[in-house]
């Protein structure tokens, strides 16, 4: 790194350092601070001091020590190797890391971003004399066993193919093939390129929502939906699921590609996720689910700047994953430890706060990360999409707070985790009345033309059921069960059939941890059925008392374990037991 | 080094302004000799902020006696370090790492910087094996798992020490019984009283040969508080992972960390979030409970119970609510549990183990663990429903399934959650008395339990389960 201007460090505070004196330094660059070539980044410029955030620990830094431009905005480096990969919140490599320094993150060290030392197959897909322009895929690698990494000229970029190399193996770093610019001048493609990542990637135009991502959790899918190129917050106090939640999201939904961001949490998760993901295999392709993953870890004990940037790298990989034409979702775990990262470098540089100590620019940075998201045309042309799935942890669990209420202003899905239901173990613990999801409308004729023209209308009757229930259940508590009429009753009995049987899934079962949208549907129907047939036999005077005692609502209700996921068939069988049960009430009491 | 530098620019609090120094570095330790009426008195500081040649200095003991005139400043050159060796067993230590036990200090080669550095997830290892306590309603429902960081959310007057006292006197691993415990032990502003009863505890149980303690009570600086944590944990990470060792850290009380930070981030002048908490309190939380864990390459562990008392029992307030969401997983004490003298008061519904679910079941302790542990737990969220439905319309009103909820709920808290300070249960023990209490209830209630369990288990005799009740 090209490393001409320096300055002398004046002040140190924590992660933030300051230079005195005018300085040539850009805004947003990255520089290397001190001896050790600690990595900080440019995030105030004036006419009498230079601030600088430094994204590792600055303890033994001196006055006097130097802070060496780089010329670049701080970026990562885009090229194969993103895959079944760990990195810190700038890009460096977990592994790598661990090689060079022990089981602990020492300071300064230097590793690159990608092995520039592996081969990868490299297939070229342009041939001289074409002309190419930003987007254009020059050539293709099989990354890991399930994506092709498909490498693109760099956005901004157009030109004459004047030579192309062989098919062959190559490093990230070797020209691949070399363009003649309009200027005249040559540009050496190769597989790697490198990118800010506080600017977003091009792209050619914006789509509407108009597809689910599919995650196999019937509480979402059904309820909730998200649409590919999405944007949902999850909401909930410690101990409430949101971690689990995006587990399952990570494993099972249809994206093409996960990037999970870990930003101000646990070390332990991210081993998981690590050990997990490894083992886990992709129903759908057979491959492991590393195969498709990236994980970006900054946990709470390391700098406090990385996991701000830990955001942007992870959202930039995601970009760029899209930019090849893959459907991408991100978790981002939490974006309440980035909003608090937020807010403790402001408080370090004292600028004036807004609510509860966030800085005043809360707002705009949330929107500006969510509007990264979208489902796109690629400047290559290809559809594509990147869904956030925001993780937001509440103080105190309350939603009141500037983290959730400002990141409900940006997303248009909501699952609000509920204490209660997870004191409860009710899993996942996303309380069906304060979620929301505006996708419904737009998805539903997708709905309707892939699934069946019913789904909506079931989902709508079982929404009603509980909606009903909740209300019933405020009576309940002031007179008790008994008073009530039998048809609120079996009200009662249904939604307790729905809340356990449907909107309870056990992440830990193997036939119930992902399910099928085409089982969500058999199972609403069921459950509906055995509504209509139950509500015919109380108008026929029977009290809920005989229907209790047939098991009939606890099979159903176990008909999420009792029927494996490639046998559907058997849901048939429901429909004579609920059959079976109607004569026998009618017989036995006529 | 060994420039002395005269004097002082200005003193506020625990913050004082050393003017024209040379080569000092951010987060370097420095020595004062303070010279009074011919007394020579030393105390450490730490800089905490340096601009130029002025660097703010926080003063670990507090600035008391200090003038601007009759104080040597000493540079170190390095951060806060301690010695290391295995002859840390048995010692006693006051909160910065010096013997107050009347015996030398360690001599050892390896000295460590107390700030230690993150462990690097990917050199962790995913913690597995449980930690028995026998303790129902730890080992049954909120499993300590070894390299877990479990706190106990408590309240002022709640018996907090006497649960975490018989913690450390029941512990033990649940498979290579030739791995001994050993427990490292902090006390952050602590009374007199409780340091004393863990030192008598540890006394009695035979266990003080493994016990670290480095003590900070209530009359000790509060700057020291802030280092107290970091230099146990330094000397339980060597413990774990350099001399292979399963290392228990207690740490009592993290609110008096927690608010010994506000006291010096506010006589810095800082910006306040929360309470006036400052800004940072998550993450330096985090630079504290993260070290905890299992690496590759060593067969130690770190495992953390820290203690700590919600102020006026509000688990919504900065410090549990933070604590909360680093830590994986809570115990809560429960004033009315308490108050109906159930020990442990053990509040199950909000309390959690995270970790528990990859260290229980088959091959870790019996197949049936969590379908019990969930149908208790969803068993008993119900019986608050019907005490609260009871408070209204009054028990005699209530149907028949909902009084028998109250009866297993009643069983449930003196039985499972209730047990003799010296009651040390087996895990199959704490199970069995669990199935027997889910006899109470109507066996079509129990809708967290797979068909094939409750085929299995639930039809096994009970009788001969061997508790004090």
């Amino acid at each position: 790194m090209e490393t001409s201007y320096s300055e002398k460090i004046f002040g140190i505070n924590g992660p933030v350092i300051y230079i005195n004196g005018k300085t040539s330094f850009k805004m947003g660059e990255m520089v290397y601070v001190g001896e050790e070539k600690l990595v900080g980044e440019v995030i105030a410029l004036s006419s009498e001091q230079t601030t600088i955030q430094v994204y590792e620990e600055t303890s033994g830094l001196k006055p006097g020590e130097l802070v060496y431009s780089t010329g670049s905005a701080i970026f990562v480096t885009l090229a194969p190797g993103i895959l079944d990969n760990i990195f810190d919140g700038i890009e460096r490599p977990l592994s790598s890391i661990a090689e060079q320094s022990g089981i602990f993150i020492n300071r300064g060290v230097s590793v690159d971003s990608l092995d520039t030392q592996k081969k990868w197959d490299v297939h070229m897909t342009i041939s001289e004399g074409q002309t190419i322009y930003g987007g254009t895929i020059v050539a293709e690698v099989p990354e890991t066993s399930a994506i092709v990494h498909k490498s693109m000229l760099s956005p901004h970029i157009e030109g004459v193919v004047k030579s192309v190399a062989p098919d062959g193996k190559y490093t990230i770093n070797d020209t691949i093939a070399v363009l003649e610019l309009k200027n005249g001048l040559e540009y050496n493609v190769t597989l790697a390129q490198k990118w800010p990542i506080r600017v977003p990637r091009p792209i050619s135009k914006r789509f509407p929502a108009s597809k689910p991502l599919v995650t196999g959790q019937r509480i979402l899918d059904t309820l909730f939906p998200i649409a590919k190129g999405g944007t949902a917050a999850v909401p909930g106090g410690f101990g409430t699921g949101k971690t689990m939640t995006q587990h399952q999201i990570a494993k099972w939904s249809d994206a093409d590609i996960i990037v999970y961001i870990g930003c101000g949490e646990r070390g332990n998760e991210m081993t998981q996720v690590l050990e997990d993901f490894s083992k886990l295999v992709d129903p759908k392709s057979g491959n492991p689910l590393m195969a498709r993953t990236t994980l970006i870890a900054n946990t709470s004990n390391m700098p406090v700047a990385a996991r701000e940037a830990s955001i942007y790298t992870g959202i930039t990989l995601a970009e760029y994953y899209r930019d090849m034409g893959y459907h991408v979702a991100i978790m981002a775990d939490s974006t309440s430890r980035w909003a608090e990262a937020l807010r403790e470098l402001s408080g370090r540089l004292e600028e004036m706060p807004a609510e509860e100590g966030f800085p005043a620019y809360l707002a705009s940075r949330l929107s500006a990360f969510y509007e990264r998201a979208g489902y796109v045309e690629t400047l290559n042309g290809l559809p594509a999409s990147v869904s956030i799935i925001g993780a937001v942890s509440p103080q105190g669990g309350d939603f009141s707070e500037p983290v959730t209420q400002n990141t409900k202003r940006f997303v248009r899905c909501f699952w609000g985790l509920d204490k209660s239901l997870a004191y409860a173990r009710h899993f996942p613990a996303i309380h069906w009345l304060t979620s929301y999801s505006e996708y419904m409308n737009d998805l539903a004729p997708w709905y309707n033309k892939h699934v069946d023209s019913n789904f909506v209308s079931y989902r709508n009757q079982i929404l009603a059921i509980l909606n009903q229930e909740s209300s019933l259940v405020e009576i309940v508590k002031l007179i008790g069960n008994d008073v009530l009429p039998d048809d609120q009753k079996l009200t009662l009995e249904i939604a307790r059939v729905i809340r356990l049987g449907f909107l309870q899934q056990n992440a830990f079962h193997k036939d119930d941890t992902c399910v099928s949208l085409k089982k969500q549907l058999l199972m609403m129907e069921v459950i509906l059925y055995l509504n209509t047939k139950a509500k015919a036999l109380i108008a026929l005077g029977m009290p809920m008392s005989i229907l209790k005692e047939f098991d009939i609502f606890e099979k159903v209700i176990s008909m999420k374990y009792d029927i494996p996921n490639d046998h559907l068939e058997l849901f048939s069988n429901y429909k004579t037991y609920i059959d079976n049960f109607y004569e026998e009430v009618i017989k036995k009491n006529a | 080094m060994a420039i002395e530098y005269l004097g002082l620019s200005s003193i506020n609090g625990p913050l004082i302004a050393l003017e024209g120094v040379q080569d000092a570095a951010f987060d370097e330790i420095v020595e004062f000799t303070i010279e009074n009426q011919g007394i020579k008195e030393k105390k450490l500081g730490r800089i905490i902020e340096i601009y130029d040649d002025k660097a703010i200095i926080q003063v670990f003991e507090g600035s008391e006696n200090m003038s601007l005139v009759n104080t040597h400043t000493r540079l170190t050159g390095h951060p806060l370090e301690i010695s290391l060796s295995l002859d840390l067993l048995g010692r006693t230590f006051d909160g910065l790492g010096r013997p107050i036990d009347g015996m030398k200090p360690i001599h050892s080669n390896i000295r460590r910087d107390v700030n230690g550095k993150p462990l690097n997830p990917v050199s962790r290892e995913y913690p597995r094996n449980y930690i028995r306590t026998g303790i129902s309603a730890i080992d049954g429902l909120t499993t300590l798992i070894r390299g877990q960081k479990l706190p106990i959310f408590s309240g002022n007057g709640l018996p907090h020490d006497r649960l975490a006292a018989q913690i450390v006197k029941q512990a033990s691993l649940s498979d290579s019984d030739s791995d001994e415990l050993i427990i490292v032990f902090a006390a952050m502003g602590v009374k007199y009283d409780v340091a004393e009863f863990f030192k008598t505890t540890f006394a009695e149980s035979g266990v003080s040969d493994h016990v670290v303690m480095f003590l900070n009570l209530v009359s000790d600086p509060v700057v020291e508080r802030l280092v107290t944590p970091k230099v146990a944990l330094t000397a339980a990470e060597y413990l774990a992972f350099e001399e292979n060792k399963q290392v228990l850290v207690i740490l009592t009380d993290m609110t008096s960390y927690a608010e010994a930070m506000r006291e010096v981030s506010s006589s810095k002048g800082e910006i306040p979030s929360r309470k006036g908490y400052p800004g940072y309190l998550y993450s330096e939380l985090a630079t504290i409970y993260e070290r905890a864990g299992i690496v590759h390459g060593s067969t130690g562990s770190v495992t953390q119970i820290p203690i700590l008392t919600m102020p006026n029992d509000d688990i919504t307030h900065p410090i549990p609510d933070l604590t909360g969401y680093i830590t994986e997983g809570q115990i809560v004490l429960d004033r009315t549990l308490h108050g109906q003298s159930i020990y442990p008061p053990i509040n199950v519904l909000p309390s959690l183990s995270r970790l528990m679910k990859d260290g229980i079941g088959e091959g870790y302790t019996r197949i049936d663990h969590q379908a019990v542990a969930n149908q208790l737990f969803s068993s008993y969220a119900k019986v608050g429903e019907v005490r609260a439905l009871a408070s209204v319309i009054g028990e005699d009103e209530l149907s028949y399934t909902d009084k028998k909820y109250l009866e297993f709920g009643k069983a449930f808290e003196s039985e499972f959650v209730g047990q003799s300070e010296s009651d040390n249960r087996d895990i199959v023990n704490t199970l069995d008395l669990g199935w027997k209490l889910l006899h109470i209830l109507p066996k079509e209630d129990l809708d967290r339990i797979d068909t094939k369990i409750i085929d299995e288990f639930y039809d096994r005799k009970h009788d001969d389960i061997n508790v004090d009740l």
